[in-house]
């Protein structure tokens, strides 16, 4: 693997969750681990337990709702569906990570004399 | 919003462990089964998939753990999580959980109850509405106690017409004797009851309800109004068995018809405000302007404040209106008598509380301080005991936290312990105190004000509760933080004795005994300074002699035109109850006297012998008791002179007896040949022939100083009450039937009255006394068992600790006796530091505490001897135990251990 992984900052996970289920719509916790993942190239160090303490946060705060049903492969599991709060939170939180990560990309381009590339 | 909501979340989510559980359970199930079928399908054996999808899932119980955070209340889990272990811990070390309640329930036993005693009679206000407006109106106290401290009628009706500050005033009239009603149901003996006489606005004035039927009105005091009487709540049950239907029935009452119109509220009890230790069944409406208006000051007065009056304003109102104040108004010289009474301001208002109960206060707050000591010695104690034990735990704890339990984790868990343990210390003296509390309600002989009220009620409880976290926080703090402190390397290495923090705890334990030693040496010598007190005031000459002594009260019904005829006939009835009592066996002398000392009394005027003129405004006058020939005897009292004999009639020369003090006074005024009053003519308006001076007899207390006193011989004045006197050469008490039955022969309407040994009147008079006294002893024996306690476990303790060097020492050479020596000067060290300490601080304690000793210096030197004797033996004889014990340590054992 050679380069190690991404440590998760504090919050994103919650994050990471929400716009995945905005994705792909209603998924069950393993399919949503699985996406983060896929999507992040393998590069995030996800233990894909971790994501359980993420649901329930999200859940009690009513940005996500959770409902037994079955699987593809008829296996009952329990599926996440983001709700209409849930959505305008992503709206929120993805905008603040956009401008913080281009304030950072800003940051870091920073040349030796100080002048903006 | 959404934070809200989460908090709610997870308080729900706390109650439904069970089923969140089982779902998050079943949800990470399916969960790996769809990450093992996935690996399957991408190729993988079915071991090499499940492994592959653990080792992505990560830990399980890791991620049960986050999603468990994440939903509930984590913290109060593990508080719950420390408190179950803390009962599973204490109960296995049943016998320290045993020792360590029963300490704290006695110390916060003794503290609620005491609480409770302040809050009813110092703290709570008096039970009547707006109880701050209540004043109690008075010359400051004098000498001549309630005789002094009256007025009349006259003066009753010029203060109501010449203030302004109060609403209205009121009183009652104060010279009742108690036995005074005699109530005939049917043809059975007549039962005896104390009833007392109240001005018609009493009950509007202080705010009293009756429970059933009404108040006075002032059409009930008129003269020739039809007699009426309200009963108090306990006599109407007692007497009457709570007749619902009472009201509006009359009964026989001193051969009145007299009707019920009332009946009291639980919550009132004349006794138990205004006359405390006396029972009082029932009241009357007294006709202020009968025979009454002429017969000088009879009554007490309270008033009421107009709402926004202050105390000042009152004071000076009263001021102001008692020149105007006539003790008769048809005597012009009288007016303005009580302006300068007692050569001091005589018409003050006080808070009606402050009568009630300030006399008690410096005793209270010295009882109040006494159980605090004793709930720091029982802290003490504690926090000892919880040292001796984290210490053997120290071990445990150095486990637990390279575990990884964090150290506010243990200090928490300690303080649990500590918690849990005060708690139940507290539900146990809670107990302890309503026992003691339901004891002391019924203790209607001890002369305190509202002891029948005494109750647990929220004060008290929030007292309890703070109280017991002051405790729990007190002695878990100190080996919770000794504990924090430790080096867990240090502790998992300090195998053996004699290493460093092992030193360190003694050392802490050390100090802490010594606390406790001082503390109970300042309770024992604040306790023998009080005995000593209560001993020297037994030791009083009272002036007679209760022992042997019994009064009784007698009915007695006299008839008589003339004054003359009426005292002639007075004097028969009264030869025929002495002769008949007399002759029984084993009285040995009988008189008569209407009041008797250490309870009521009055006083008529100043006689000063014949020919001087009294000084203006004179002081205070002799109380009055008029007695017949034999009386002195019965009570014991001495004459220098002779005593009345029935010849001194009412056509022969007017006599009187004084008392010692009031003859000395009169000297100052007169040159008496052989400076004896006795055979001098003395004059009142009339002449009157001292036949004798008496022995000074302390009328209102034994601790008082007795005033002056004069006796007329029934003979020539009318007495008040007829309280027979007998002088027994068996045991009072056995020789009551036979006197009531005599007495019941001469007369079939005599009452069955109680027949009260004398000593029991002086008992009764000093039992605030005795009851303080009673109360910091039992303090101090607690707080030196405590302290004996705390010595022998630090002894025991360090004895067990050293048992292996005491095994090498007497494998060396020492002997049994040495090896005691050690332990009994490290005993006698300890002991004497506290007992040093302790008594520095007694110094300053029995100087704060003087105003409530009797003729005991408060550094007296018995007391504080007594008390270093004492609390040096008990500290020997704990530390003798584990001496011996050291003493018998079998060097090859002690080696061998360990």
């Amino acid at each position: 693997m050679g380069e190690s992984k991404l440590d998760l900052l504090q919050g994103t996970l919650d994050l990471m969750v929400l716009k995945t289920l905005a994705a792909t719509g209603a998924q069950h916790g393993y399919g949503i681990a699985r996406r983060i993942e896929q999507v992040s190239g393998d590069d995030v160090l996800l233990n894909q337990g971790t994501i359980y303490a993420s649901f329930i946060r999200l859940q009690q705060r009513g940005w996500i709702d959770a409902e037994w049903g079955t699987s593809d492969n008829n296996r009952k599991a329990k599926f996440y569906s983001i709700t209409r709060s849930g959505r305008k939170q992503l709206e929120k939180d993805a905008a603040y990570w956009q401008r913080l990560s281009d304030v950072m990309g800003r940051v870091l381009a920073m040349s030796p004399e100080g002048n903006l590339p | 919003m959404s934070a809200l909501r989460r908090a709610s979340a997870r308080i729900r989510a706390f109650f439904q462990k069970r089923p969140l559980d089982a779902d998050l359970e079943a949800e990470i199930a399916a969960h790996i089964e769809m990450a093992i079928e996935d690996n399957i399908q991408h190729g993988l054996t079915p071991l090499e998939a499940r492994r592959q999808a653990l080792i992505r899932f990560g830990g399980i119980d890791l991620a049960k753990d986050k999603q468990r955070e994440a939903r509930g209340l984590m913290n109060l889990d593990i508080l719950l999580q420390d408190i179950r272990y803390t009962f599973r811990s204490l109960s296995r070390d049943r016998g320290f959980t045993l020792v360590a309640i029963l300490i704290l329930a006695l110390g916060i036993g003794a503290n609620i109850a005491v609480f409770s005693v302040v809050n009813t009679i110092l703290l709570r206000p008096l039970p009547f509405p707006n109880s701050q407006q209540l004043v109690w109106i008075a010359p400051p106290p004098t000498k001549c106690g309630i005789s002094c401290a009256t007025f009349s009628t006259d003066a009753y009706d010029e203060f109501r017409m010449y203030s302004h500050s109060f609403q209205d005033v009121t009183g009652y009239y104060a010279f009742s004797t108690s036995g005074n009603l005699s109530l005939s149901i049917g043809a059975g003996a007549p039962v005896q009851a104390t009833s007392i006489d109240v001005i018609a606005n009493f009950f509007q004035l202080l705010g009293v309800q009756p429970a059933m039927g009404r108040s006075f009105t002032p059409e009930d005091s008129r003269d020739g109004a039809s007699p009426v009487i309200i009963l108090s709540d306990a006599w109407w049950r007692r007497q009457f068995n709570a007749d619902p239907a009472i009201v509006g029935k009359a009964f026989d009452m001193n051969g009145h018809q007299t009707t019920v119109i009332g009946v009291l509220p639980k919550s009132f009890d004349f006794g138990a405000v205004f006359s405390p230790g006396v029972k009082v069944d029932a009241l009357t409406p007294v006709d202020l302007y009968g025979p009454l208006r002429t017969q000088g000051n009879n009554f007490t007065f309270i008033g009421r404040l107009k709402p926004g009056i202050s105390l000042a304003q009152a004071t000076q109102d009263a001021a102001a209106a008692a020149p105007h104040m006539c003790w008769l108004n048809t005597i012009p010289q009288s007016c303005g008598s009580y302006a300068q009474r007692n050569g001091k301001g005589g018409v003050v208002p006080v808070p009606l509380k402050d009568y009630v109960s300030g006399k008690l206060r410096r005793s209270l707050v010295v009882l109040w301080s006494a159980v605090g000591g004793i709930l720091l010695i029982a802290c003490v104690n504690l926090s000892n005991l919880l040292l001796a034990r984290a210490a053997a735990r120290a071990k445990e704890y150095a486990m637990r936290s390279a575990l990884g339990a964090t150290r506010t984790r243990i200090v928490r868990q300690l303080l649990i312990e500590s918690l849990v343990l005060s708690v139940a210390g507290a539900v146990a003296g809670l107990a302890l105190a309503s026992i003691l509390l339901a004891w002391l309600r019924h203790q209607g002989a001890i002369a305190l004000p509202l002891l029948g009220s005494l109750q647990i009620d929220g004060a008290a409880l929030g007292w309890t509760v703070l109280i017991a976290v002051f405790a729990a926080v007190f002695f878990g703090l100190v080996p919770g933080i000794r504990m924090a402190t430790n080096n867990i390397q240090e502790t998992l290495k300090d195998s053996g004795p004699g290493s460093g923090s092992g030193r360190k705890h003694e050392r802490l334990r050390s100090i802490l005994v010594a606390t406790e030693v001082a503390l109970a040496c300042v309770l024992l010598v604040g306790a023998g300074l009080l005995l000593r007190s209560f001993l020297k005031v037994l030791d009083v000459d009272l002036g007679f002699e209760p022992q042997h002594a019994a009064a009784v009260m007698v009915d007695y019904d006299i008839q008589g035109k003339t004054r003359v005829e009426y005292l002639q006939n007075q004097s028969i009835a009264f030869q025929q109850i002495l002769n008949r009592v007399g002759s029984i066996p084993g009285i040995q002398a009988a008189g008569i006297v209407d009041y008797l000392p250490l309870g009521q009394n009055r006083a008529w005027g100043t006689p000063f012998p014949k020919g001087v003129k009294p000084p203006q405004g004179l002081s205070p006058s002799p109380l009055v008791y008029v007695i017949t020939p034999g009386y002195m005897r019965a009570m014991g009292t001495r004459i220098t002179g002779r005593d009345f004999t029935w010849d001194d009639g009412p056509n022969s020369t007017n006599v009187v007896l004084i008392n010692k003090s009031y003859a000395r006074f009169l000297a100052n005024y007169t040159n008496w040949p052989n400076g004896s009053a006795v055979g001098q003519m003395l004059n009142d308006g009339r002449d009157l022939l001292v036949a004798g001076v008496v022995d000074d007899v302390h009328e209102e207390s034994a601790e008082g100083d007795a005033g002056w006193q004069i006796y007329y011989p029934v003979t020539q004045n009318f007495p008040n009450d007829a309280q027979l006197v007998v002088r027994t050469t068996l045991p009072p008490a056995t020789m009551a039937t036979s006197v009531i039955t005599a007495l019941r022969e001469l007369n079939p309407k005599q009452p069955v009255a109680e027949f009260r040994p004398i000593q029991s009147m002086v008992d009764h008079a000093n039992s605030p006394r005795r009851f303080f006294m009673l109360l910091v002893a039992s303090f101090a024996a607690l707080g030196l068992t405590l302290a004996a306690l705390g010595i022998y476990g630090v002894i025991s303790y360090s004895v067990t600790q050293r048992t292996q060097e005491i095994g090498i020492r007497m494998a060396l050479g020492a002997t049994a006796s040495q090896v005691q020596r050690s332990v009994f000067v490290k005993t006698l060290r300890l002991a004497f530091i506290g007992i040093t300490a302790g008594a520095i601080a007694s110094l300053f304690v029995s100087r704060a505490i003087a105003a409530l000793l009797f003729n005991t210096a408060p550094a007296d030197s018995v007391a504080f001897v007594a008390m270093v004797l004492l609390i040096g033996a008990v500290a020997l004889l704990a530390g003798y135990l584990p001496a011996r014990r050291a003493s018998r340590v079998d060097p090859m054992v002690a080696l061998r251990n360990n």
